[in-house]
C-alpha cells in the first residue's frame, strides 16, 4: 500500500465522517463547522490530484465565502433559542431507504459500465497556467457570463435583504 | 474498469467516495427541517460532483472538466448568496426556518 493510497483512504475517512456529523448535527454551528472539515478534505482530494488551482479556488470560495456566509446567517438568526425541530422516526427511515436506494442505482448503473479508456497522463492539467489559457481561450464567453451572473445574484441578495422603507410606503 | 489516476488509487474509488458524499447529501436534504442544513446538505451534494469531476479530468488529461468545475463553484456561491437571502427574509417575516411552516406560506 503506497503513501498515496493511505493519504486517499484517511482523506476519504475525514471526509465521509464530517458529511455525516453536517446532515446529523443537532446544533446548526457543529454542522457548518464539520462542512468546513469536509470542504478541506475536498481541496485536499484536488491537491493529490494535482489540481491547484481548483484547490485554492475551493478553499476561498467554499471554506472562505459560503461558510462564513452560513456562520453569519445562523449567528444571525440565532437558531438555538428556536424550539427543537425534526422530523419524525419513520420520515428518517423514508429518507434512509431512499438514499440507500439512490446509492444502491449508482453502483449498480457503475457495474456495467466498462468502457473507459485512460489518457496519457499529463501533470500539467490542473496547472493555473493551463487552466487559465483554456479559460481565457476557448470559455471566454462563459467566463465574462459569469461575471454577470455573480453581479446579478449579488444585487439580488442585496434587494431581498432589504427592509421596506417606511417613508416610501406611505407616499405611494 | 481499474484505471489508476494516482498510484494505487483508481477511478473507482473515486466514484465510490462521490457516490457516498452525494448519498450523504440527498439523505440530509430528506431527513432535515432546518432550511440552513437543507441548504449545506446541497453544497455536499455540489462538491461530490466537483469531486468526480475533477477525478475524470485528471484521468482523460482534459483541462475542461476542470474548467466545468470552476464555473459550477461560481454558480453555487450565486445560488448559495441568493438563496440564503431569501431565509433571511423569509425569517425576518416568519421568525422560523423550518420548512413544515414555511412550506404552508402560500396558503
Amino acid at each position: 500500500m503506497g503513501i498515496t493510497e493511505i493519504i486517499f483512504y484517511i482523506l476519504a475517512f475525514v471526509g465521509i465522517v464530517s458529511a455525516i456529523v453536517t446532515v446529523t448535527a443537532r446544533n446548526p454551528i457543529y454542522s457548518i463547522l464539520s462542512l468546513v472539515i469536509c470542504f478541506f478534505t475536498i481541496s485536499s482530494h484536488y491537491v493529490l490530484m494535482n489540481a491547484q488551482f481548483l484547490a485554492m479556488v475551493n478553499i476561498i470560495v467554499y471554506a472562505g465565502a459560503i461558510i462564513v456566509l452560513f456562520l453569519f446567517v445562523v449567528m444571525m438568526m440565532n437558531l438555538n433559542e428556536l424550539p427543537e425541530m425534526s422530523k419524525g422516526l419513520i420520515w428518517k427511515l423514508a429518507a434512509a431507504v431512499g438514499a440507500g436506494g439512490l446509492l444502491l442505482v449508482m453502483v449498480a448503473s457503475l457495474k456495467v459500465s466498462n468502457e473507459l479508456v485512460q489518457a496519457q497522463p499529463d501533470n500539467s492539467v490542473g496547472m493555473i497556467h493551463a487552466l487559465g489559457r483554456v479559460l481565457m481561450g476557448e470559455f471566454i464567453v462563459p467566463f465574462i457570463m459569469t461575471s454577470i451572473l455573480l453581479n446579478s445574484a449579488m444585487i439580488g441578495a442585496v434587494l431581498l435583504t432589504k427592509r421596506e422603507n417606511k417613508f416610501q410606503k406611505h407616499h405611494i | 474498469m481499474n484505471i489508476e489516476i494516482l498510484s494505487g488509487v483508481s477511478i473507482q474509488h473515486y466514484l465510490w467516495l462521490s457516490a457516498i458524499l452525494f448519498v450523504i447529501g440527498v439523505f440530509g436534504v430528506l431527513s432535515r427541517r432546518n432550511a440552513i442544513i437543507i441548504f449545506m446538505s446541497v453544497e455536499l451534494m455540489l462538491n461530490a460532483v466537483n469531486l468526480l469531476l475533477v477525478a475524470f479530468s485528471k484521468m482523460h488529461a482534459d483541462t475542461s472538466g476542470q474548467v466545468f468545475v470552476f464555473f459550477s463553484m461560481s454558480v453555487a456561491a450565486a445560488e448559495v448568496a441568493v438563496g440564503l437571502a431569501i431565509l433571511v427574509m423569509l425569517f425576518r417575516n416568519m421568525k422560523t426556518v423550518d420548512i413544515e411552516v414555511l412550506s404552508k406560506i402560500k396558503e
